[in-house]
């Protein structure tokens, strides 16, 4: 089911009185495509959740419109939306095992829909297969692990084939090792079912990760669009280059000056045809290739050793933020009493932006 | 080192130790003691024999039986009302936004109003006197003698006291239960589909049982108890009004003008005692499976 999202913006009344409305959700337009998964990608507090409930029907919008398909939702109320939703904390009902909890929904379909219990049992059993926790269907919801319950919450929310499967930080509350296995098996159960489905984080490595698209935003809006290599290779503003990658962009101060770039004394790139403006240039980590001729000297600050690459930790009295970053070749030798390090840039791993609207140049 | 910490332990439960026992534990056996002593005389401090006597005296008693009965009556009527009547209140009182504050302190006044003062109240209500019907009667333009008349009237009016007495308690309690179940298993139930009907049944119910499980538990030991609320309706001799209860027929046998009948008193305060003991057993035997502890 394609979703599509109509300059949808929402609106919480301020608690003073005389205080501004707060815009959690500002002018959403985007477009789902149909049995993809999508990655609604953000700081906290940006807006994220709501833009889930929206979606799912427990919010209203303020204006704009959500379309399933042809099909407007806006004011259907979630029961009548056929979504599946799946919370950062379950939700799961605790005084019902797991097969009451996968059956519940089914239990609430209504007329022609309705099936008898042995449909609903066969329908749960066969829903638990898809989530594997098919063995533990008399447990009680206390009796599992975090991974299990979230399995028996992604199973409640697709048991009834929903048009739509929505997740909340599904993955915020399990530990490091069982988030990248669980990540691994949301990408599976959603290509087995193909569902259109939509899920939120904080966590831009998850979200690259798994989605075919994901969507950054912050303060209640979208800042770009795309999939998860292109959002990286082609950031469109500063905010979304610095939320993307780990380590983070090396941020400079710096500026185009005579078609070329400059940080501090030192032209570091071609910018031909650019005009003279000042700028943020922001460097990837793996953009840096040490030469003792590069353009772009540093401060030696020290070498982590990772193996296969190294990080060279240095500073430079340009750069935003406590240090530069740079993954380089392991191939590469650095003398232990090495004072500065020089570095050549690889070009399509610098992006420079505007000083001042902080958009890409 | 063990035994000096043994004895401080003791040092430090000897007030409440020393309380109990005066005012509870010797008391309790008293009470057992007094039950089997036959023809017992409070002032000669002598009596007949032991055995069960007085435990047949008070069975054959007509107005014991009077008395259990009204009090059967009162449990079965007041606390499945109560109860019922106080969670759909509460459940009113959650979901409305506009003067939430208000409506809960409202209803919880008669918790903090005297019972007697309560009584006074009822009498306006429904007490027919020389000079008026009563206001009930004014309004129902009905005739009935609420106070002195029918036994039914009566009981009617005695369970719609003690209901209303005891159920600002009981909202007080579920109100602050249903506040305490997690809003995102009512937002799942809405994405799932489930009507109001079915969402309050299979979901807000069993989340709360534990709380209504307590208060009919407690509510059926209340109930048992009753006394004083029908002494501020009918007075104090409620034989005459043939309203007495278990309590107020305990109470009659020691201290009104045919009191001083201590074996009796004690037979019948530990016949309620097995009463409520049965009752409690079979409430705890009956709910343990239904009741869902988080």
């Amino acid at each position: 089911m394609k979703v599509v999202l109509e300059n949808l913006t929402k609106r919480f009344p301020s608690r003073n009185k005389k205080g501004e409305d707060v815009i959690a959700v500002n002018d959403f337009n985007f477009e789902i495509p149909d049995g993809q998964l999508i990655g609604l990608l953000g700081p906290s507090g940006c807006g994220k959740s709501t833009t889930l409930n929206l979606i799912s029907g427990l919010e209203e919008p303020t204006s704009g419109k959500v379309w399933f398909g042809d099909e407007d939702v806006t004011r259907l109320p979630p029961e009548a939306r056929g979504v599946g939703l799946v919370f950062q904390n379950y939700a799961l009902y605790p005084h019902l095992t797991v097969e009451e909890n996968i059956i519940f929904p089914l239990q609430n379909l209504k007329g022609d829909r309705k099936m008898t219990k042995e449909e609903m049992h066969r329908k749960a059993l066969e829903t638990a297969k898809l989530v594997q926790i098919d063995g533990l269907m008399e447990r009680k919801p206390k009796e599992l692990s975090g991974g299990q319950q979230q399995r028996v919450a992604i199973a409640r929310a697709l048991v009834k084939i929903p048009r739509v499967l929505l997740l909340d930080e599904p993955l915020s509350n399990l530990d490091a090792r069982l988030r990248l296995q669980t990540r691994e098996e949301l990408r599976r159960i959603q290509r087995e079912t193909g569902v259109t489905t939509i899920f939120v984080t904080h966590d831009q490595e998850e979200a690259m990760s798994i989605s075919d698209l994901i969507i950054v935003m912050k303060d209640g809006k979208v800042h770009q669009i795309g999939k998860p290599q292109e959002v990286y290779d082609e950031p469109v503003n500063l905010f979304v280059a610095q939320f993307l990658g780990t380590p983070q962009i090396n941020v400079f101060e710096g500026e185009i000056r005579n078609g070329k770039v400059r940080i501090g004394e030192e032209d570091v790139l071609d910018a031909e045809g650019r005009e003279d403006r000042k700028v943020w240039v922001g460097i990837r980590p793996e953009g840096f290739i040490p030469d003792e001729q590069g353009p772009l000297t540093c401060r030696m600050d020290r070498v982590e050793v990772m193996g296969r690459d190294v990080s060279v930790v240095s500073t430079h009295e340009k750069m935003t933020g406590k240090c530069i970053r740079s993954i380089v070749s392991s191939e590469n030798r650095f003398a232990p009493d090495q004072e500065t390090v020089r570095f050549r840039l690889k070009p399509h791993k610098v992006f420079l932006f505007d000083r001042e609207s902080e958009e890409r140049v | 080192m063990k035994k000096k910490n043994n004895l401080k332990a003791w040092l430090y439960l000897l007030p409440a130790i020393l309380f109990l026992g005066v005012f509870m534990i010797y008391p309790l056996i008293d009470v057992c003691i007094y039950s089997v002593e036959e023809n017992y005389a409070s002032i000669a401090r002598t009596y007949t024999g032991i055995g069960l006597g007085n435990f047949r005296d008070v069975l054959s008693d007509r107005l014991f039986i009077q008395a259990l009965k009204n009090t059967f009556i009162l449990v079965a009527i007041t606390v499945p009302v109560s109860t019922g009547l106080s969670l759909l209140i509460a459940l009113c009182l959650s979901s409305i936004k506009v003067l939430k504050k208000a409506f809960q302190t409202i209803y919880f006044l008669p918790y903090v109003t005297n019972t007697l003062a309560v009584g006074l109240v009822f009498m306006i209500l429904f007490d027919k006197t020389e000079y008026t019907k009563g206001l009930v009667n004014m309004l129902l333009r009905t005739d009935i003698d609420f106070i002195d008349g029918e036994y039914w009237m009566k009981m009617m009016v005695t369970c719609l006291y003690t209901v209303w007495i005891v159920m600002p308690f009981k909202i007080l309690i579920l109100t602050s239960a249903l506040a305490s179940v997690n809003q995102e298993y009512y937002k799942a139930a809405k994405v799932d589909g489930a009507s109001s009907a079915r969402i309050f049944r299979k979901i807000t119910l069993p989340m709360i049982s534990p709380t209504v499980f307590y208060l009919i538990i407690t509510g059926f030991i209340g109930a048992f108890k009753a006394y004083s609320d029908e002494v501020a309706l009918f007075g104090t001799n409620l034989n005459a009004a043939g309203m007495n209860t278990i309590v107020g027929y305990v109470y009659d046998m020691l201290y009104s003008d045919t009191g001083g009948r201590y074996g009796n008193a004690a037979a019948a305060a530990l016949i309620l005692f097995a009463i409520v003991f049965t009752i409690t057993y079979i409430n705890l035997k009956f709910s343990s499976n239904k009741v869902q502890y988080m």
